[in-house]
């Protein structure tokens, strides 16, 4: 009896760890953002793009008003490929698109608006990228769908016709 | 005389160096406990990405502001979620992983016990 104990629970627990190695396999490695849950959005001091001077989060962002942050950059070749989209749903004027400016070299990033239009209401700095990590952005191109001071959606990549039917939706 | 000397040496080079040394010591705990999410593999400590390098400004805000480590972890986990750390808490995701080494401890405890000690 005695000696069948210790093979036995040997079995057990190596058999316990596999299983929990075996689950682990299946987990996903990739960080996936959380993008439906509705977070306050974060308050921070920048400067504006065209005239650099300083303005407060909270006079960008009304009540009662959606608004599309896009955090772009003219380095970034996605941001490029959404701009029309973009351009397209300002003409729309069912929102407001406010640009935020990621890490970027601010001639390039004039020339950037110059060749392929302006759709944003407002444009405002991020030069060390630390804004971005407020919002919880880590890249570009990320869009961000705000209502009421509350971010109701998140979109990570370019967006496209697709998901700009989803943020009619939305707005509707 | 030597040992005035030495007493002066220790003096003028302890403190500022020790304080200058502890910042840094407790940056790159934090950093290397915060995983770089568009890097596989690597810690924000490890990593020279746009992103990785974004957060160790902040990380260096925070404390300047005054903010204790476990503060800070609060802060990126709101942000981010749970994936950002390394070390992560003891939740229903990952009890297993906090109580697993603690069973197989008291187990191989019970074992020894059982075939070595009883059996004197």
């Amino acid at each position: 009896m005695k000696n069948k104990i210790l093979p036995f629970s040997v079995i057990i627990i190596f058999g316990i760890i596999f299983f929990i190695f075996y689950k682990g396999l299946e987990d996903s490695k990739i960080y996936i953002p959380d993008v439906n849950t509705k977070k306050e959005i974060p308050v921070f001091n920048t400067k504006e793009f065209f005239s650099r001077e300083n303005v407060k989060s909270s006079s960008i962002f009304e009540l009662d008003k959606f608004y599309i942050l896009n955090i772009w950059s003219s380095w970034c070749v996605p941001c490029r490929q959404e701009h029309p989209f973009l351009m397209n749903l300002n003409l729309e004027n069912k929102l407001n698109i406010i640009g935020m400016n990621y890490k970027d070299n601010l001639k390039n990033a004039e020339n950037f608006l110059k060749e392929l239009g302006n759709p944003y209401k407002e444009i405002f700095i991020d030069l060390d990228g630390t804004i971005a990590i407020e919002w919880g952005a880590y890249g570009v191109p990320e869009s961000f769908l705000i209502y009421n001071n509350e971010i109701i959606k998140k979109y990570i990549g370019p967006l496209n016709q697709e998901l700009i039917d989803e943020i009619n939706l939305f707005i509707k | 005389m030597k040992f005035l000397k030495f007493f002066l040496i220790v003096i003028i080079l302890f403190p500022s160096s020790s304080i200058n040394a502890d910042e840094n010591d407790k940056r790159n705990k934090i950093t290397k406990n915060l995983r770089c999410l568009i890097c596989q593999g690597q810690s924000v400590y490890d990593s020279d990405s746009e992103f990785a390098n974004s957060l160790k400004i902040v990380v260096d805000k925070k404390l300047q502001e005054g903010l204790s480590e476990d503060q800070i972890y609060e802060y990126f986990k709101t942000k981010y979620g749970e994936w950002i750390l390394y070390d992560p808490g003891l939740n229903k995701n990952t009890y297993i992983l906090w109580l697993l080494p603690i069973l197989i401890f008291l187990i191989g405890g019970a074992i020894i016990y059982k075939s070595f000690i009883v059996k004197k």
